[in-house]
């Protein structure tokens, strides 16, 4: 049991069955999460929300599932075939990709191949963005190729969105990089696990990301894409059945992928009371931490108005990236004068 | 192996792609594929493991430049996506004669190498392409190019902001360059509140 190499077919196996689990289980929160909001929005509304379906409305996922798996599969006369089709599956990647690199549990072995994180690269901040930044595809050619006015005013005004909240997220995320001095989110992890969490050394850099983060995630209060009274249905109006469940999925894990990266560079990832004793609690703490995001994100979309286009923008532009540049520049101030952690 | 059929799959897919690029007819096809190249090309630079360029590759070119083009080809040919109907003849001819001159360069080049003999240059240094290392490169050897190119790009920032705001003075330009129907909607609306309220 002493072996130092992995034998190959093991390191397959293990990443094989760790990618398997980490996508089935992305799916299923995704599923999950269009229950938890439709269930806490009646709350907040004083509603009952769907409880036909199973106990509590549990099964209600499944049964919408099967109802867009058997709606007529549509496609607009004048629209671009190809593109159509492609323009869903991109969103799905670019919002499921980025949790390759999240460090979603202690760093445990099994012959040499961590558990509970998918790849570990040098860059995985930077890995993070670039995926992030490939989200918009999706969004700009589903909106173009469905040849309709609504869909296109709709993509282009949420890539506009998502490529002008990027840059304060960007900026957010380097004054944690500048705290830690790595761009692997593993060592960014132990780090706050050994010291502080970041949210409490980077607190305006925790606020600017998760406000970016909403925004890019294009939720409520930032979710224009979809501004019914203007839009219709926003980039993916010409959308139906199982195309659509795509957006919609996709749009579900992005949040997923939003507040683990958000839970990985602020919160301390998997760290938590006790994990030290029992590393497998890491595991719990780290969901616990994302579904404290979700009832976030659910809950700013009960209390919040939609903001109009031009208060995006300036809030954005204005508000978001002067604070964002200014808080680099305090970050880089204390770290030049009292050294990096 | 397993990094033979990477390089050759990535190889192929890079090319193929840009073929494809070049030979397209519609400008969102062509845009599509050329998002195919640039992610092929990330692919090859992390085979060389270069990670930090191989990322830079997908944020500036896929994640920024790409999408710009993309934009610029929706706001001019929003519905059909065509190309200008004005055909330049001369192009294919010059675009030929500079390939050929841009290949055989490459090829004496390359013979050149092959036939003075040269030694085959090595591996790259320890940490070659890490984010690390371009930092430092760019930070130490080249701290005054790098300071001089910031400048020039704040210049193109401020060109942009000036040439935006010549049409509407009050409104920033980013909010004109987006154009949503919605603020042209509003100033519209507020031009014809004035007109009602002057001749009263």
């Amino acid at each position: 049991m002493t072996e130092t190499q992995t034998p190959t077919w093991a390191f397959g196996l293990i990443t094989l069955g760790k990618g398997l689990a980490v996508l089935v289980g992305l799916l299923t929160a995704a599923a999950y999460l269009t229950w938890l909001e439709r269930r806490l929005l009646a709350r907040f509304q004083l509603r009952l929300g769907p409880n036909r379906v199973g106990p509590f409305g549990l099964l209600q996922p499944l049964a919408d599932g099967l109802k867009l798996m058997m709606k007529e599969t549509f496609l607009p006369q004048e629209a671009d075939r190809a593109v159509f089709l492609i323009a869903p599956a991109l969103s799905m990647l670019a919002a499921l990709l980025a949790f390759a690199v999240i460090p979603f549990g202690p760093p445990l072995e099994l012959w040499g191949v961590k558990l509970f994180q998918l790849a570990d690269p040098d860059v995985g901040v930077l890995f993070v963005l670039a995926v992030s930044s490939l989200g918009v595809y999706g969004v700009i050619l589903g909106g173009w190729a469905s040849a309709s006015k609504y869909s296109l005013l709709g993509g282009l005004r949420s890539s506009a969105q998502m490529i002008s909240y990027e840059l304060a997220v960007g900026l957010a995320i380097v004054g944690v990089i500048l705290l830690s001095g790595t761009l692997r989110l593993s060592e960014i992890v132990a780090q706050q696990a050994e010291g502080v969490w970041n949210v409490f050394l980077q607190p305006l850099g925790f606020l600017l990301f998760v406000i970016g983060g909403i925004a890019e995630t294009n939720r409520a209060p930032f979710d224009l894409p979809e501004a019914e009274h203007e839009l219709v249905g926003g980039f993916h109006t010409e959308y139906a059945g199982m195309r659509f469940a795509s957006f919609f999925v996709a749009e579900y894990g992005h949040m997923v992928v939003m507040a683990s990266v958000a839970t990985t560079l602020f919160l301390g990832g998997w760290d938590g009371p006790f994990v030290e004793q029992a590393p497998l609690l890491g595991l719990l703490w780290f969901a616990l931490k994302v579904f404290a995001f979700m009832f976030l994100f659910i809950w700013l979309r009960a209390t919040l108005p939609r903001v109009r286009y031009d208060q995006l923008m300036s809030l954005g532009w204005k508000v978001l990236i002067p604070l964002a540049l200014l808080n680099l520049t305090l970050t880089a101030a204390g770290v030049a004068a009292l050294g990096a952690s | 192996m397993g990094e033979w059929i990477a390089f050759v799959g990535l190889s192929v897919a890079a090319l193929g792609s840009g073929l494809a690029m070049v030979l397209g007819r519609q400008p969102v096809h062509c845009a599509v594929v050329f998002l195919v190249t640039l992610l092929s090309l990330a692919g090859l630079f992390l085979l060389l493991g270069a990670e930090f360029i191989g990322i830079l590759q997908i944020v500036i070119y896929a994640g920024a430049i790409l999408v710009l083009f993309l934009f610029v080809i929706m706001l001019l040919h929003a519905h059909s996506g065509e190309g200008p109907r004005v055909k330049l003849r001369a192009q294919p001819v010059l675009a030929g004669l500079l390939a050929l001159g841009l290949l055989l360069g490459l090829g004496t080049a390359l013979l050149s190498a092959a036939s003075l003999g040269r030694p085959h240059p090595g591996p790259p240094p320890e940490g070659f392409g890490t984010a690390k290392a371009v930092g430092t490169t760019l930070f130490a050897r080249f701290l005054l190019p790098f300071e001089v190119t910031s400048v020039l790009l704040l210049l193109g920032v401020i060109g942009a902001v000036v040439l935006g705001r010549r049409e509407a003075p009050e409104k920033p330009p980013r909010e004109r360059a987006a154009g949503t129907a919605r603020a042209e909607a509003k100033a519209h609306a507020k031009g014809k509140e004035k007109k009602e309220v002057v001749p009263r």
